[in-house]
């Protein structure tokens, strides 16, 4: 196994040399443009016998990666904020088709205003288009995120796209170590990509894309509702094979000292790397600190949320990204949701932080456990939906 | 060029018991293209009035592979299916020799919403041909006005009012922009010319790369007219000279058929009832204007062709 040092980016891009793709249609954006541009030097090489398809803009390049995944290719492409956005009447296209393409998304705010730093305001605009949702914590995750999705969208009881997310900056641009799987490897994991239905099939001509009106679309939407469904075993299945071969575990969620805390934090991406290194001081000092992060935000792990907060008598939820609903961000809305019929269950509170890149730091994080430690002792919340490190 | 017996014969590609009004010229232009191919054809689609009449779930039309994805993106995702045809064959995946890719779509798809994602597609030079079939609005939703829809028409978002007769602009030239892209291969041509429309699309089809057709489609419901009188009126748009039938290959322009006579527009006018309210008295003007950029036109294009 090769070890490397390379960004978020050159992680994601070189996952995509190693699966190499049928085809690749893409548009450039910050902070994911590099994933295409290095991608590109690939093909400009010959170091993959990509289709390489400069579209001008991404609402074509998701057109394109419908068109040419409907055709039985194995597609891929990535973007980013305002990118995915202009791609967002083709995603839930794409996933009612069942083709199962791979985007690379890099996160970072919506405008306006303008902005091109990490939050998750744009791939959480797009959570409800029928796409696994995969976040990842630093570029290693990334590189093994996106073999492992090809290998979920591809299954035959999934047939849904899928994206795998890093943080803009903090990872699409930090130089980590990453042991990488060698070309052979990855080919061998992968395997041949399967075509279904495809609009290349001159003898068995499909119709794809019908009007699908009253009487039909309802039944159309329940394989897809299925299909979301049965990927939660299938993620864990790929994850518990990938673990097998190459010794990197993965699941739903990630525990962090969370069996016996009193107090912890859920996040999804780069933050939970920072507060892993507050939870061990924590621990230190003999505080009772863990972390749950959320590794697949679609579909959502609800019970398994659920179940690993049960004996947490505090827990900070943190979301990068507001959805002006005054409920606090998604990943608050949807997990106190699910706590609902949970007959043991911790206080929350609701931390909005970071947006347009916001950094939080280590003390920003033993704050926010300090407040937590309030929580746990005093039963009471301070306040129920907190817009974190925000000036007045 | 394919004579009748030869297309009578062809297996056809789009089979009727659609659900196209009765006159309708949309899958006129889709078999007479679709027949002058000697390859198998696979074909993309926009959202609008042919998309809609020819695949109600759970029927369809469509005896050839055929892929529905938006309005704006029919270009956009022909060009994708072309790109994987074009991989799969470099990787010895796919065994037939070579497919004619084509994309429809109206004139809203094509002239506005999806007019970037065209230009781009045939920028980059996909082996595929783009064809709108014109009926100059957007029919489907309602017979709105589009940048295709010309002068003095009246549509739902133009509307003949009191104050405002009908569509103050004239119609973009979007066949002289795509002639503009510098394709190896841009005509026009008109329902009620069987012969023009099957030749250009088998020539277009003889030739590698990008190619765009734009093909005047007379719509009953928006045109308002005669349901049996479609043929009739692509005659007169061309007889009168409001669209000529012309292409332009490598750049050369070629005039494909000359009126013996030039008729007036008003013969194309008065027998639509878009323009009915042309012939109140006050309107002579706009009936004027309508001549004027007419014959504008069309000796500019003479001119193309005479070079
Ligand atoms: C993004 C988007 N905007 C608007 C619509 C609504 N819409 C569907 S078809 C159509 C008009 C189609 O007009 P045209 O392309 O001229 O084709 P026609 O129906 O005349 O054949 C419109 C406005 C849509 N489906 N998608």
């Amino acid at each position: 196994m090769p070890i490397l040092a390379k960004t978020g980016n050159e992680a994601m891009a070189e996952a995509m040399r190693q699966i190499n793709p049928d085809v690749v249609a893409a548009y450039p954006i910050t902070p994911a443009t590099e994933v295409v541009m290095i991608f590109s030097g690939f093909v400009a090489d010959g170091l993959v016998d990509t289709e390489f398809v400069a579209v001008e803009s991404e609402h074509s390049a998701m057109s394109a990666c419908v068109g040419a995944a409907a055709a039985g290719c194995r597609v891929m492409t990535g973007t980013s904020s305002q990118g995915l956005q202009l791609m967002s009447e083709i995603l839930p296209i794409a996933s009612a088709l069942r083709q199962p393409i791979v985007l690379c998304e890099v996160n970072r705010a919506l405008s306006g205003p303008i902005n091109i730093h990490c939050d998750h305001s744009d791939t959480m605009a797009v959570r409800d288009f029928g796409w696994i949702q995969i976040f990842s914590e630093n570029a290693q995750e990334a590189y093994d995120n996106i073999l492992q999705l090809i290998k979920i969208t591809e299954n035959e009881s999934v047939r849904l796209p899928g994206m795998a997310t890093t943080d803009g900056f903090i990872i699409s641009h930090c130089m980590e170590k990453i042991e990488a799987l060698d070309d052979n490897e990855v080919k061998e994991y992968l395997g041949e990509h399967k075509k279904m239905n495809s609009v290349l099939d001159l003898d068995k001509p499909v119709t794809l894309g019908a009007l699908d009106l009253q009487d039909y679309y309802f039944e159309h939407k329940m394989p897809i509702i299925e299909a979301m469904k049965n990927s939660k075993d299938v993620i864990l299945k790929v994850a518990k094979d990938f673990a097998k071969r190459y010794g990197r575990e993965y699941g739903l969620i990630e525990e962090y000292k969370l069996a016996d805390a009193e107090i912890a934090l859920v996040a999804l991406g780069s933050t939970c790397g920072t507060a892993r290194v507050v939870i061990d001081e924590l621990r230190e000092k003999g505080v009772k600190a863990g972390l749950l992060k959320i590794r697949v935000f679609r579909p959502f792990p609800a019970e398994e949320i659920v179940k690993a907060l049960s004996k947490v008598k505090a827990a900070a939820i943190m979301d990068r990204s507001d959805m002006y609903s005054n409920q606090g961000g998604p990943l608050f809305s949807e997990l106190r949701s699910a706590m609902y019929e949970a007959k043991d269950k911790p206080l929350l509170t609701n931390y909005v932080y970071g947006l347009g890149g916001r950094e939080i730091s280590l003390e920003d994080i033993q704050k926010i456990f300090a407040e937590q430690k309030e929580a746990a002792a005093s039963g009471k919340v301070k306040q129920l939906i907190q817009h974190f490190g925000v000036r007045e | 060029m394919p004579t009748l017996k030869d297309l009578a014969k062809q297996k056809d590609p789009l089979s009727g018991g659609h659900r196209a009004c009765a006159g309708c010229g949309a899958p006129i232009v889709v078999r007479q293209v679709l027949m002058a191919s000697k390859d198998p054809v696979v074909v993309t689609c926009a959202t609008g009035c042919l998309e809609v009449v020819t695949t109600i779930f759970p029927y369809t039309a469509w005896n050839v592979p055929f892929l529905h994805n938006a309005f704006e993106n029919s270009a956009a995702t022909c060009s994708g299916v072309e790109a994987a045809y074009q991989s799969l064959k470099r990787k010895g995946k796919i065994k037939s020799d070579h497919i004619n890719f084509v994309a429809f779509g109206g004139d809203g798809g094509t002239y506005d919403i999806g007019f970037q994602s065209l230009s781009g597609a045939m920028e980059r030079g996909h082996d595929m041909l783009y064809v709108c079939y014109n009926n100059e609005a957007y029919m489907n939703t309602g017979i709105q006005r589009s940048s295709a829809t010309p002068k003095g028409a009246a549509t739902t978002t133009a509307p003949a009012g009191k104050k405002i007769p009908g569509k103050q602009q004239f119609s973009k030239n979007l066949t002289e922009i795509m002639v503009a892209h510098d394709l190896p291969y841009v005509a026009q041509s008109a329902v009620g010319f069987w012969r023009d429309l099957t030749t250009k699309a088998e020539k277009a089809f003889s030739i590698r790369g990008p190619k765009f057709m734009n093909v005047l489609q007379p719509c009953r419901l928006g045109w308002a007219y005669d349901p049996s009188k479609t043929a009739e009126l692509g005659r007169l748009a061309a007889d009168t000279c409001i669209w000529p039938l012309y292409e332009v290959e490598n750049g050369k322009y070629k005039l494909s058929y000359k009126p013996k006579e030039k008729k007036p527009v008003t013969e194309f006018l008065k027998v639509q009832d878009r323009f009915r309210h042309l012939k109140k008295p006050g309107n002579e003007a706009i009936i004027e204007s309508i001549q004027k950029e007419t014959d504008r036109r069309w000796e500019a294009l003479l001119a193309k062709c005479e070079q």
